[in-house]
C-alpha cells in the first residue's frame, strides 16, 4: 500500500475527532455501500469556526482527509470555510491513487451540508452554501452518492 | 520489526526445500527437455519426475497433467478451450462467487455472443445444487465451480457437482487453487474433468500452475505454437518453476496431516480468540465446510483497509475485501454475494495461515488486533449510535 508519508501521518495522529455537543451545525456525506461516511460536526462564534470535529467510517484516504478538512476550517470564517474546496485537500492527498480522490470529494460535501445546517438554523436560505461558492468562483459539484443503483 | 504473515491464500512462502530443488535447473541443468542431446534429456527427464510429484497428489495420470504459468491460465485454458471443442455449445454456469480468474473471462465471453448462469451462493456461501441442475441445458459446454473459495475458505461439494454435471452431458472444470495441498483430492475417486492448480498458493514459486484434463476430455490449445505437454500447451517448459512445483506438491502431500490438524488448531485459536474478544466480530462462511487454514472475519462499523494499515504498522500482514483494498469502490463480490452487509463486507478481514505459522504469532495477532479494532471503532460516525443507525442494514 503505497500512501504518502504525509497521508499515513494524518491517519496515524487523528486529531479532531468526535461530535461536538450542541453543535452549530453538523453534516453527513457519503453511504455504507461505497465504505465511507464522513460525519462532520461545527462549532460557529461569531461568524468563525471555532472548533470542528468528524466522526468517519471509511479507508485510511477518508479518515486522513477528515483530519485535514476539519482541521483546514478551523479558525476560517464561514466564508473562508465555504472556499475550502476539494482542491486544497486534494492537493495534500496528491500522488494517491485515482480512486482516493474521491475521498476529497467527500470530505467537501461533508463540510458543505454541516455549512448548510449551520445556515439553516440561522434562518439563511437552504442554498446559502451554493450561493457564497458561486460568489467566490467555486465550481459546485455534485457527485452521486448514496442509494442502490448510483454507482460510488 | 518482525513480521507476522497471515496472508497465505493470497501468495505463501517458497519452501526453502523447493528453492533447494530448483537451484541446479538455472546455471547447471539448463537445457531444454525438448533437445535431442543428452544435456537436455536429462531436464526432461526431471519434468517428468515433477509430473509424477503433481500428478500424485491429486491421485491422477501423469499423462494428465498440463503444465501452465498460473492457475489464471489453467482457468482460462479450460473454459475456453472447452468451448471451442464444443463449437454447438455456447452456455457456461459458474457461481457468482468465483475468483475473477474465471468471473472476468465468463463476463468477457459473454460479451462475445455466449450465455453465461452465475448460480447464487445462501448466507453461509453455500450453493443449492438443485439450482445447478436446473441451469444445466443440452446447450451448456463447460460447468465451472471452485472447489473452494479464497476468501471464504468455503468448501463446495465438487464431487456430487460433477455427477450431475456428467449425468447432464457437460464438461465439468475446477478451479481447485485454492485447494490443492490443503485438503485431500483424489482425481481416481470424482468425475471432474479439469482441474486447475497453482504453484504459489502451496510453497511453490509465483509463474507456475498446472491443469489436469482426465484422459478421454476434448481440449483444444489455448497456448498454440510447439509440441510441448503433448500439444496441449505450446511454449518452452519454465523449468526451475516446474521442479518447483513438483517438490512443493510432495510437501504438501506429506505435510497434509499437520494442515488439517496442527494448522487448523492454530486458526481455530485465533478465530476464536478475536470473536471472543472483539463485540460485532463474526465469521463469513459456513463454519465447518471450509478450508482448514481460512478465517475471514468481519468487524462491524470500520473498513478493511484502515484494518490493514494498522495491522501492517504491527508486521501483520492479512487482506480485507473492502472496496478500498480491490481498488474499486464496491466490496468483496464473495461477501455481498452471500448478503454480507455493505458494512460488514467493507470491514472484513481475511487471515489465511500456512505451516510456517506458529502459536506465538497467533498469539501476537490476538495482543494485537482488538486495540486496533476500537481504535477504529472511536472514529466511526456509526460506533456509538449503531442501536438507532437504519442506514446500517
Amino acid at each position: 500500500m503505497a500512501y504518502s508519508e504525509q497521508v499515513m501521518d494524518h491517519f496515524m495522529n487523528p486529531r479532531n475527532v468526535g461530535e461536538i455537543s450542541e453543535a452549530s451545525g453538523i453534516g453527513e456525506a457519503g453511504s455504507p455501500k461505497c465504505g465511507d461516511v464522513m460525519r462532520f460536526s461545527l462549532q460557529m462564534k461569531e461568524g468563525v469556526v471555532r472548533d470542528a470535529r468528524f466522526k468517519t467510517f471509511g479507508c485510511g484516504a477518508a479518515l486522513a482527509t477528515s483530519r485535514m478538512a476539519t482541521g483546514i476550517v478551523k479558525g476560517a470564517t464561514v466564508e473562508g470555510a465555504v472556499k475550502v474546496a476539494n482542491q486544497a485537500v486534494a492537493e495534500v492527498l496528491g500522488g494517491q491513487p485515482a480512486v482516493k480522490m474521491h475521498c476529497s470529494v467527500l470530505a467537501e460535501e461533508a463540510l458543505e451540508a454541516a455549512l448548510t445546517d449551520y445556515f439553516k438554523k440561522q434562518g439563511e436560505p437552504e442554498d446559502k452554501v451554493i450561493q457564497l461558492k458561486k460568489a467566490a468562483g467555486i465550481q459546485v459539484r455534485r457527485h452521486n452518492h448514496g442509494d442502490e443503483g448510483h454507482s460510488c | 520489526m518482525k513480521t507476522v504473515y497471515v496472508d497465505n491464500n493470497a501468495t505463501t512462502r517458497v519452501d526453502p526445500k523447493v528453492l533447494r530443488e530448483m537451484e541446479p535447473y538455472f546455471c547447471d541443468l539448463y537445457g531444454n527437455p525438448s533437445s535431442m542431446h543428452h544435456f537436455g534429456g536429462q531436464v526432461a527427464g526431471a519434468v517428468k519426475r515433477a509430473r509424477q510429484q503433481v500428478a500424485e497428489i491429486i491421485g491422477a495420470d501423469p499423462s494428465e497433467i498440463v503444465f501452465t504459468s498460473c492457475g489464471t491460465e489453467s482457468d482460462n485454458a479450460a473454459i475456453w478451450g472447452t468451448l471451442h471443442s464444443y463449437p454447438q455449445k455456447h452456455h457456461i454456469v459458474t457461481t457468482r462467487v468465483e475468483h475473477p480468474a474465471v468471473l472476468t473471462l465468463c463476463n468477457h465471453l459473454m460479451k462475445q455472443g455466449h450465455s453465461v448462469t452465475e448460480l447464487p451462493v445462501n448466507h453461509e456461501g453455500l450453493l443449492d445444487l438443485d439450482q445447478l441442475r436446473d441451469a444445466i441445458t443440452p446447450y451448456t459446454a463447460v460447468v465451472s465451480i471452485m472447489w473452494a473459495n479464497n476468501e471464504t475458505g468455503v468448501i463446495f461439494p465438487v464431487e456430487e457437482i460433477a455427477e450431475i454435471v456428467k449425468e447432464k452431458g457437460s464438461v465439468f472444470h475446477c478451479d481447485a487453487v485454492q485447494a490443492v495441498g490443503k485438503i485431500p483430492i483424489d482425481m481416481k475417486k470424482n468425475k471432474i474433468d479439469m482441474l486447475s492448480l497453482s504453484g504459489h498458493k502451496l510453497h511453490a514459486p509465483k509463474g507456475v500452475g498446472a491443469l489436469y484434463i482426465r484422459k478421454g476430455t476434448r481440449f483444444t490449445p489455448f497456448f498454440i505454437g510447439g509440441h510441448q505437454e503433448h500439444n496441449r500447451r505450446g511454449g518452452t517448459e519454465s523449468v526451475p518453476s516446474i521442479i518447483g512445483l513438483g517438490k512443493a506438491c510432495e510437501l504438501a502431500l506429506a505435510y497434509m496431516d499437520e494442515e488439517k490438524t496442527r494448522v487448523k488448531a492454530l486458526r481455530d485459536r485465533l478465530e476464536a480468540g478475536l470473536l471472543a474478544n472483539i463485540p460485532n466480530a463474526l465469521l463469513n462462511g459456513h463454519q465447518t465446510h471450509r478450508l482448514p487454514n481460512t478465517s475471514s472475519l468481519s468487524f462491524e462499523y470500520i473498513e478493511g483497509e484502515g484494518i490493514l494499515l494498522l495491522m501492517s504498522r504491527e508486521g501483520i500482514a492479512a487482506s480485507s475485501g473492502s472496496a478500498c483494498t480491490s481498488g474499486s469502490l464496491e466490496p468483496s463480490h464473495v461477501l455481498r454475494a452471500m448478503g454480507v452487509p455493505f458494512t460488514g463486507a467493507h470491514g472484513s478481514i481475511r487471515f489465511s495461515l500456512s505451516r510456517f505459522n506458529t502459536d506465538d504469532e497467533v498469539d501476537y495477532i490476538l495482543e494485537k488486533i482488538p486495540p486496533i479494532i476500537s481504535r477504529l471503532r472511536e472514529l466511526s460516525p456509526f460506533w456509538k449510535r449503531r442501536n438507532r443507525s437504519a442506514a446500517f442494514q
